[in-house]
């Protein structure tokens, strides 16, 4: 007959939640290597704009704007899992949902800046140059997409008070993706706007 | 302390003293391009600059400087891993050539 302590030992001993947390580093590491191997895609074809605009299109200070938002819904989303630990869940709900708004705000800027250069003649297909560029800050832009809807359903699920159904994990993964969108795009910043003024 | 140990994270007001410090990297980031005296070391500059925030925002915000070793080893395979390829990608599209 086992003893009454059995239960927590198999617990503990199945407890997933460290082997998660590093899947989610590996998946981390492998976007680098994706976006990496984008962004050198650019730079090769950074010169290559044909007869259509080239990086002259680019409108920075809107852009470095845009960068600011998404930088600073970092330190909401830090603020959030901070809240959360401390067991403050209205203030894991105000920053959660700050941080879905500041990354809403930042593709609605990315929508703008990109119906500007449809307009100003860079279409996905007008070069190699523009191909390049709309697939990088496009599957960045789409990477914020999925963040901001993570962030949302884990805002629906903290009105519930259901957030710590998994230990709280979940807050700590998507915390980490958010992050991850953040620092690709300062990569991009600097790489596709800054160094090409 | 064992190596797969975890320290405390940092408080609110640190988080956003660290975010005034990003703020600052980004609005100097945002001035090089525009100032004539700087163009000659702008490439090196913007991308030292590029990389404090990179490094802050991986160590502070998500923890890495605070976590298992584990973690910062999985991430930094990815993150150093990336240069090779981004040879092998140029050299496969002969940038070089």
């Amino acid at each position: 007959m086992t003893s009454q302590a059995a239960p927590v030992e198999a617990h503990e001993h199945h407890d997933i939640r460290p082997v998660r947390k590093a899947a989610m580093w590996v998946f981390l590491g492998s976007e680098c290597m994706f976006f990496g191997s984008m962004i050198a895609t650019f730079l090769l074809y950074r010169n290559e704009t044909g007869a259509g605009p080239g990086s002259e299109i680019f409108n920075v200070g809107f852009t470095s704007a845009s960068s600011f938002v998404l930088l600073m819904s970092s330190l909401t989303m830090v603020l959030a899992h901070n809240a959360f630990e401390k067991r403050d869940a209205r203030g894991t709900r105000i920053w959660l949902a700050a941080t879905a708004l500041l990354g809403i705000t930042f593709i609605a800027g990315q929508i703008y800046e990109f119906t500007e250069f449809v307009n100003g003649g860079l279409t996905l297909s007008t070069s190699s140059f523009s191909g390049a560029f709309y697939m990088l800050t496009g599957f960045h832009g789409g990477h914020v997409a999925i963040g901001v809807m993570l962030l949302l359903a884990m805002f629906f699920l903290s009105t519930e008070g259901r957030l710590r159904d998994d230990g709280g994990l979940n807050v700590e993964l998507v915390g980490l993706y958010w992050h991850f969108v953040d620092i690709i795009w300062i990569v991009i910043f600097t790489v596709v706007y800054l160094l090409q003024v | 302390m064992t190596q797969t140990a975890t320290r405390a994270h940092p408080s609110p007001a640190a988080y956003w003293g660290i975010a005034l410090f990003l703020a600052a990297v980004t609005a100097l980031e945002i001035s090089v391009p525009y100032t004539a005296a700087l163009e000659p070391v702008k490439v090196p500059l913007l991308l030292v600059l590029g990389a404090i925030k990179f490094v802050t925002v991986v160590s502070f915000f998500m923890h890495l400087r605070y976590d298992k070793k584990l973690y910062r080893n999985l991430f930094m395979f990815g993150a150093i891993g990336v240069f090779p390829l981004f040879i092998v990608v140029l050299l496969s599209m002969h940038a070089f050539a």
